[in-house]
């Protein structure tokens, strides 16, 4: 079996394209659900997809060991936001007794 | 086709279709194990573009750790029974068409963009160098993350703590008061 060069070695375009890919449904995962938590998860797909754009690019382009850094930093800084953001919807499921983000719509006073 | 297309359009279909599985899955549940298996193909995705330290980093931290304490929001947030683990899902068609016409946008930025190229060398990413760029350039990121994380930590500790007396002398916590 014969394939197109373009196919047959997979390059910086291909590996940015699947990150594109997951970044599209990481948005519609944040803009489609209602529960927060597929909010949240939807969040860490976008944050993968920036995360594999910075590898491809250190990997083929002039970004070096920096892409890697910069990869390592989203990623603990990613950690921290689930921490907070999961101890949140504690919060807000104790209060409300649901953690469907429409009916999220009060503030203390 | 050598090993290395081999193996990324394995796990290009394994991470794109995981990940559309936890966007469409009705079961939160399922959402939460599709992401795991989509953040551990990204994981052997990192480890292709020879980007060893950052792979073992998203096993140990995403899978390991984030996935655990989600799958644990899921758990905590769920009242009673399976049926309400079921989430709803709104403007799906809008959402998608809108999500579609940004893919496309963007994979036609990105194909037909010029990149600079480099000619590949194998060994250039080694643990040693990104030691010591931790430890030379990038001195004041490494400690301020170390910071963020303890602060994070403390505070999602007081939040998710705060309220569990509250809640048990009163069950029914007036909305309005």
């Amino acid at each position: 079996m014969v394939l197109p060069e373009w196919l047959a070695e997979p390059g910086l375009n291909h590996f940015l394209v699947v990150g594109a890919i997951l970044f599209s449904l990481g948005l519609l995962a944040v803009i489609s659900r209602r529960n927060i938590i597929m909010v949240l998860m939807g969040i860490e797909l976008i944050l993968n997809s920036a995360n594999l754009n910075f590898v491809a690019f250190s990997r083929y382009g002039s970004l070096s060991l920096d892409g890697h850094m910069i990869a390592l930093f989203v990623i603990i800084i990613a950690a921290a936001e689930a921490a907070v953001a999961l101890a949140i919807a504690l919060n807000i499921y104790n209060r409300f007794g649901s953690v469907d983000i429409e009916q999220i719509s009060e503030l203390k006073e | 086709m050598d090993l290395f297309a081999v193996a990324f359009y394995l796990f290009a279909i394994l991470i794109v279709g995981s990940a559309t599985l936890m966007v469409f899955s009705r079961n939160i549940v399922h959402s939460a194990f599709a992401l795991m298996l989509a953040l551990a193909g990204l994981a052997v995705f990192y480890a292709l573009l020879y980007a060893g330290f950052v792979a073992v980093t998203q096993l140990l931290v995403y899978v390991g750790g984030v996935l655990v304490l989600i799958l644990f929001g899921v758990m905590l947030t769920t009242r009673g029974y399976f049926e309400k683990v079921r989430t709803r899902t709104v403007n799906l068609l809008p959402s998608t068409l809108f999500v579609a016409i940004v893919g496309i946008l963007l994979v036609a930025v990105f194909l037909n963009t010029d990149w600079t190229m480099l000619p590949l060398d194998e060994d250039q990413v080694s643990m040693t160098g990104l030691g010591e760029l931790l430890l030379t350039d990038f001195m004041l990121p490494f400690q301020v993350a170390g910071v963020l994380l303890l602060l994070a930590i403390i505070g999602a500790v007081l939040m998710a703590a705060r309220t569990r007396p509250e809640s048990r002398n009163t069950p029914d916590i007036p909305k309005n008061t």
